[in-house]
């Protein structure tokens, strides 16, 4: 798919691009139909020995901080952070309790107060921080969606743009969005500010360096998709007098979908890789900040609850993926098609 | 989602509330004038050590909420990024170095005018050195009857480490956290009692690496990451709070060698800094923050030291310092492990509360300007009634009185435990326990500087 990015013209129908797709996307998998057990049973046995390999390698890596973890002490943090996550949500409640009375209290001696409760404030838990990190990945590829995909088509349809516009993509496109991260956290300071604001600065950064990074797979991909739309469906077009809004709607859309769900899937992926490091580096709340934190605390557990960090994250990511291709699966035209 | 889930609840408690005052407004004025603090959500910064635990047991223990605070307590990633969070407004308080609002007030680094009205602690740094300098180093320190090194070990026994090093054009490199830090301060006093340059700064000529003449170079390493520094070769020791030194004794990669208790018995360590704005803006609120947090240190020291354990576990939580309990443990509850399995008892470690550990001693400021000008950090001289000014401008025992006579007055704590604030004129007695044993009176600033072998005084510049 990438070296389409460099000459879409030279990509147009062609079938090795449709079988790279397929390749990259694990075509084989569903297309093994012999039953049950291979579905199943591979894969099991597959994740068992990965397993062994994992428990034997770990009790040979000596750290500073202890042996690397193994499966077992991964599983009891994950019990672990599972419990905390339970006692912080009894010490909110408990602190609302408190708070209540408090503003009671107060209403009683001072009534022109007007009460306010206030949200919690203690630590945000590790499920707290993976919802963090999904809302904050959600909106930046929302956002860059909504650009993405707009730009691509119009690039798609007409060349004289897309001349244009091809050398700022190909050169923005291969910059590290972390490279981004300095500068967007300046301009969210100085251009964000409210008294009361709705979003925080940090949620913001995050959100937008992950929308510099989600743009250019949609746009790339649309515009390939778009542009190598079927000269013989054109040609229908042309010969129903189709206006320029009912082609697009019916014709072109329809046929570059495969397309731009493979640039969303690629941006979605590259969202959430890039989000986990942007927490990390701008000790923005979420996942990234959770592994940042325990690496700074350097306690005998500390290896152990990034591990479930990792492990959380690749889970929710190939989760997300899933996601998109259900969803793609909704929207796709032709309900023959074998989607991967 | 969690914000909107926020807002849906404010709303409708707010429209809750709204019918409680209605229903409420007949039995008006009870009579009690309580005061209410002016901001009510506050958000405080600190750095992952043990002396942050004032705000922390605030925290836990409820004195925040028995205040009508409901503070949020956030770890920052650096001594800078702290600061400058507070000065933009981000924060609206936070666990400083001693050294911060000064320097900030004098626009040494980041220029801004920050104030403190409570000190949190004494005491609790060390520093360590790597194995490999420990090795070099040992066959110099004199060891006692039991084979045990005789402390305090002095930096006159690293001196002919560094000279080799120096000999074979190899920079002798040490870490400490902060440029206006007590550690960077420790150190240079450390290594300078023992003849060792730890090298002057020139912030006229546009150098802030304070390296100028040294014989031993000093940068800045974030706490949590000095272990790990060192043990990537970058730094062969440094000065730091606890637990990072304890942290290198039990990952075995070096060996603390002196306390800072030892350099200087009871040192004014950190202190809870906010900007003079913020102070302006919300007097109440920060008359209630001092009130929590001498209830705070009060509960540390208490039935000596009976609730540290408790303390420690606090402090091991993730959100906190983080490190294991033991690590902790070992400084925070009197003993302190010098070379692996050499413990020894060291009960004024940290102190929180005794010894007026929570009162914002003028003569403290000016000690840390002192050294501001002895290390080139102040470039000129300055007559003594401008230590006495800045140490005014920025220390303020006026607010610190106000929360402890209103503690005394609802009966929470006993005039008894504070100093007589009436008799003070915010000067400690002259102190004599320095390592080098030298005699420091806060009233006489440039007196003091002329005893210093090393280092810049009267009209000396670089």
């Amino acid at each position: 798919m990438i070296p389409s990015i460099l000459n879409p013209r030279s990509s147009f129908n062609t079938a090795w691009l449709d079988k790279l797709q397929g390749a990259l996307q694990g075509e084989h998998f569903v297309k093994v139909t012999t039953g049950l057990s291979r579905h199943l049973l591979i894969p099991l046995i597959a994740i068992a020995v990965f397993l062994g390999v994992w428990a034997a390698a770990a009790s040979k890596i000596d750290t500073s901080l202890g042996t690397f973890p193994g499966p077992a002490k991964v599983w009891e943090q994950t019990v672990q952070l599972n419990k905390e996550h339970r006692a912080e949500r009894e010490k909110e409640s408990a602190f609302y309790e408190r708070q209540h009375a408090r503003n009671a209290e107060r209403m009683k001696t001072d009534p022109g107060y007007e009460p306010k409760i206030r949200s919690y404030t203690g630590k945000p838990t590790f499920f707290d921080q993976i919802v963090t990190s999904l809302v904050t990945v959600a909106t930046g590829f929302l956002i860059a969606s909504l650009i993405a995909i707009p730009v691509g088509i119009v690039c798609g349809m007409s060349a004289t743009l897309y001349q244009a516009l091809n050398p700022l993509i190909q050169i923005f496109k291969p910059v590290s969005p972390l490279a981004w991260l300095p500068l967007v956290t300046m301009v969210v300071s100085a251009v964000y500010v409210s008294d009361d604001p709705f979003f925080a600065k940090s949620f913001l950064t995050s959100a937008i360096t992950v929308t510099l990074c989600c743009l250019w797979p949609t746009i790339i991909n649309t515009t390939v998709g778009v542009s190598s739309v079927d000269k013989d469906l054109l040609n229908v077009s042309r010969v129903l007098r189709l206006g320029w809004f009912t082609k697009t709607m019916k014709i072109i859309l329809p046929s570059a979908t495969p397309m731009m769900f493979t640039g969303l899937r690629l941006s979605l992926g590259i969202g959430w890789m890039v989000l986990i490091a942007a927490e990390m580096l701008a000790q923005n709340p979420g996942l990234g900040k959770f592994v940042w934190d325990e690496f700074q605390n350097g306690s005998s557990d500390s290896l152990a609850r990034i591990m479930v960090a990792v492990l959380a994250i690749g889970f929710i990511g190939f989760l997300l993926d899933r996601g998109m291709l259900m969803l793609q699966r909704r929207v796709t035209w032709d309900r023959n098609a074998v989607l991967r | 989602m969690k914000q909107r889930n926020n807002i849906i609840r404010r709303t409708g408690l707010a429209l809750l509330a709204g019918g409680l005052m209605l229903g409420g407004s007949t039995v008006l004025n009870s009579a009690v004038a309580k005061e209410y603090p002016e901001k009510e959500e506050l958000k405080f910064g600190f750095i992952k050590l043990t002396d942050m635990a004032p705000l922390a047991i605030a925290y836990e223990k409820g004195y925040f909420e028995d205040e009508g605070l409901y503070v949020t307590l956030e770890a920052q990633a650096n001594w800078k990024v702290l600061l400058d969070r507070v000065i933009d407004g981000e924060l609206d308080g936070a666990h400083m170095l001693a050294g911060q609002p000064l320097g900030a007030t004098i626009g040494f680094g980041t220029q801004a005018h920050i104030i403190t009205a409570f000190s949190m602690d004494l005491n609790g740094n060390a520093i360590t050195v790597s194995n490999a300098v420990w090795e070099e180093m040992k066959p110099h320190v004199p060891k006692g009857a039991d084979g045990k090194p005789v402390h305090p070990i002095k930096a006159d026994y690293l001196k002919p480490v560094v000279d080799k090093y120096k000999k074979e054009g190899k920079p002798f490199k040490m870490g400490m956290v902060f440029p206006v830090s007590t550690h960077n301060y420790e150190l240079r006093y450390w290594l300078a009692a023992g003849g060792i340059h730890p090298g002057y700064y020139a912030p006229a000529k546009g150098d802030t690496s304070g390296t100028i003449k040294a014989d031993a170079l000093l940068s800045v390493t974030p706490p949590p990451q000095m272990p790990a520094t060192m043990e990537a070769g970058t730094i062969y020791g440094y000065c730091v709070g606890e637990p990072w030194n304890q942290q290198a004794v039990f990952k075995g990669i070096g060996v603390p060698v002196i306390t800072d208790y030892e350099i200087w018995k009871d040192n004014p360590e950190k202190v809870f800094g906010v900007s003079k704005a913020w102070a302006d803006k919300y007097p109440i609120t920060h008359k209630k923050v001092v009130k929590a947090l001498i209830r705070a240190a009060r509960w540390l020291d208490e039935n000596n030291n009976a609730n540290r354990p408790e303390a420690v576990k606090i402090l091991a939580k993730p959100q906190y310092v983080g490190a294991d309990y033991e690590v902790i443990a070992n400084s925070m509850t009197g003993t302190f492990e010098y070379e692996k399995g050499d413990k020894r008892a060291v009960p004024d470690f940290n102190v929180f509360f005794r010894y007026n550990a929570t009162y914002p001693y003028y003569s403290d400021a000016i000690w840390y300007l002192t050294q501001m000008r002895r290390w080139g950090q102040i470039a000129e001289r300055k007559p003594d009634s401008w230590y006495m000014d800045i140490a005014k401008k920025v220390y303020r025992p006026d607010i610190y009185a106000a929360a402890a006579n209103e503690l005394v007055a609802e009966g929470k704590m006993e005039a008894g435990e504070f100093p007589a604030f009436d008799k003070l004129d915010g000067f400690r007695a002259p102190q004599t326990h320095f390592i080098d044993g030298i005699t420091y009176d806060g009233h006489q600033p440039n007196s003091y500087l002329k005893k210093f072998k090393i280092g810049l005084k009267g009209k000396e510049q670089i």
